[in-house]
């Protein structure tokens, strides 16, 4: 045993102190969580680099072949490899946020209760709600960025304007993501709520939000999921940005409304919902 | 008199409409060790998070370092050292990466996190565990890297839930020997716990709890005075023959107690009371004279049935 000694932690209340947690508190928790990323690198990787070459091969060279007999006017003229790899880039970044939403936050809150632990800290329950999204953030970042590089080298989005691709997925992400944290966060016993989120959330969510054919082509009484889908608002920007979809101004508008109003109020519910639960 | 650092005065936690807290009035002073005991149930770790500022109490008052947990959680949070009663160590990380992320919590830049994790590590005798996976430790282990973390800010006020748990007699030693040296540099100690020769050597005061109430409060010699005898006798005569032996034994001592395996005489002169248990025509199978416990207040306090 040696002696331990340092200066003691200032009372904070002047958040000029550098590293002060009540500045800084979320990106703490963000970097507590990458700590972690290690431990799962290498699947992650294989999947992030893995995954876009599969759509490409799939959709680029056997079903685009079988598509052009039909013609391609129904998706704007483009091939199909182009109308299809922004949505799966967009649905990836669902999946990572969907992932880091459940699992990720009952893991904090539960089999793993470090955000108990946090909040013993300085650390505040918003802190800890909005740090858990900036490490999901920076983490669909890089796997949606290897995807869009990959697309990008194939010719499947293009330069300039698809960069904004990434930006958009990632909205996406938290517009659909966000929410069900919140939801997540109220959840006591894993009595398989995510894989019956999964089954009838995200799989019928992918199907039907103008993924892989257009939202148009579906009757009309079912076109609704479509329209309050984050995977469609965000797919449809992505197809504005990466090959010129001409939608009419108010329509894009109306996408980035419908996103940033999902992950606003997400956060706030996820938010509200954290601090009860850590306030026992 | 120096003003206390924690200061509660009714203070009152309900769930639904269970009071897990009811009234708690107590104060303690800068630098003093204090002991929260009491049986399962009685509400410490529920006073121990109000006082950590994580849990809004329901009513009451409480001030911790002159701040109010409403209002200054994390001002508050700041200064303290928390170890709970339930490790919430991140398990998926490794042993000294549990120290820097959570010495990050409270802004320290990255060097002074990394020399404190290694003082502490050494502290906790963890040194050359620093880089095994927290999963793969003993809970003995798990729970000195928990109390070596809530060190990590050198806090004011150490508040120690059940710390020793799980410990074995060797890291419950040394454990003493640390909490006595930080409370000699001024850190206020608040302890619970179910060990009570632990609440003997750690605690300056203490209060004892049951059913959210205080039964007790003072230094433990001075329970001991007034809720004790000096001396138990501790006989033994089979479990059947217990009741009859008790029955001879009426006014042997200040007071007699029955259990199912003993017989125990509350006395300040022990011998003198074997003495007249002998003289009674009584024969114990064994027999011990010994000094009264924090242990013998704790149960008359809260509860075994009596023979007064
Ligand atoms: N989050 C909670 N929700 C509902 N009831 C609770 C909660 N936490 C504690 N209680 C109840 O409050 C009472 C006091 O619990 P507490 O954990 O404070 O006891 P304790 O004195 O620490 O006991 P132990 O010695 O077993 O640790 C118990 O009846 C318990 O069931
Ligand atoms: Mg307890």
């Amino acid at each position: 045993m040696t002696a331990v000694s340092e200066p003691r932690v200032q009372a904070s209340g002047d958040a000029s102190r550098p590293g002060d947690p009540k500045r800084w508190g979320a990106w703490y928790v963000a970097e507590h969580e990458l700590r972690r990323v290690p431990t799962f690198i290498v699947p992650a990787l294989a999947t992030a680099i893995g995954s876009p070459l599969l759509y490409l091969l799939a959709f680029g060279v056997g079903l685009a072949s079988l598509i052009k007999t039909g013609g391609t006017s129904g998706i704007g003229g483009v091939s199909y490899v182009e109308f299809v790899i922004p949505a799966f880039l967009c649905a990836g970044a669902v999946g990572t946020a969907t992932e880091e939403f459940t699992f990720g936050v009952m893991m904090g809150f539960k089999w793993n209760e470090v955000y108990i632990g946090m909040n013993a800290a300085p650390i505040s329950p918003r802190q800890i709600a909005s740090g858990h999204i900036l490490y999901t953030v920076i983490r669909m970042a890089v796997t949606s960025g290897i995807f869009l590089a990959i697309a990008l080298a194939f010719g499947a989005i293009h330069l300039p304007a698809g960069l904004l691709v990434l930006p958009i997925a990632l909205l996406g992400g938290l517009a659909f993501g966000v929410p069900i944290a919140a939801y997540s966060a109220t959840i006591r016993e894993d009595r398989g709520q995510f894989a019956v989120i999964g089954r009838s959330v995200v799989l019928p969510m992918t199907l039907f939000s103008g993924t892989v054919f257009p939202l148009t082509q579906l009757p009309i009484w079912l076109q609704w999921i479509g329209w309050i889908s984050p995977l469609w608002h965000s797919t449809q920007l992505a197809r504005d940005a990466s090959y010129g979809q001409v939608e009419p101004g108010w329509l894009i508008l109306v996408h980035v409304v419908v996103l940033a109003a999902e992950f606003a109020i997400g956060w706030a519910i996820f938010t509200r919902n954290t601090t009860k639960r850590l306030n026992r | 008199m120096p003003s206390p650092v924690i200061e509660a005065r009714d203070l009152r936690k309900l769930y639904k409409e269970t009071a897990a807290v009811d009234s708690l009035s107590f104060e303690v002073a800068p630098g003093e060790s204090f002991g929260l005991l009491g049986p399962n149930g009685a509400g410490k770790s529920t006073t121990m998070r109000m006082v950590g500022a994580v849990s809004t109490r329901t009513s009451g008052e409480l001030s911790i370092l002159g701040m109010d947990p409403n209002e200054n959680g994390p001002d508050i949070r700041a200064q303290l050292g928390v170890v709970p009663q339930t490790d919430n160590l991140d398990a998926e990380l490794r042993v000294r990466e549990n120290l820097l992320v959570y010495g990050r919590y409270f802004g320290l830049s990255r060097a002074v996190v990394a020399q404190r994790a290694d003082e502490l590590l050494d502290f906790a005798q963890l040194s050359d565990r620093a880089k095994a996976k927290v999963d793969d430790l003993s809970g003995g282990m798990k729970r000195r890297l928990t109390i070596a973390r809530s060190l990590i800010n050198n806090p004011r006020i150490l508040l120690l839930d059940e710390p020793t748990t799980g410990l074995d007699p060797q890291a419950r030693h040394i454990l003493w020997d640390r909490l006595f040296r930080l409370k000699e540099q001024g850190t206020t100690l608040v302890v619970t716990t179910h060990y009570m020769d632990e609440a003997e050597q750690l605690c300056d005061r203490l209060v004892v709890v049951d059913k959210g109430m205080i039964m007790a409060e003072g230094a433990p010699a001075a329970l001991i005075t007034e809720y004790s005898t000096r001396e138990v006798v501790e006989l033994r005569f089979g479990s059947e023959r217990n009741a009859d032996a008790a029955v001879t034994l009426a006014g042997v001592g200040d007071r007699v107690e029955v259990l199912p395996d003993r017989i125990l005489i509350y006395a300040d002169d022990g011998e003198a009371a074997l003495s007249e248990a002998v003289r009674r025509g009584l024969h114990p199978i064994t027999s011990l004279v010994r000094r009264s416990s924090l242990e013998d207040v704790f149960l008359r306090l809260t509860g075994r049935s009596l023979i007064e």
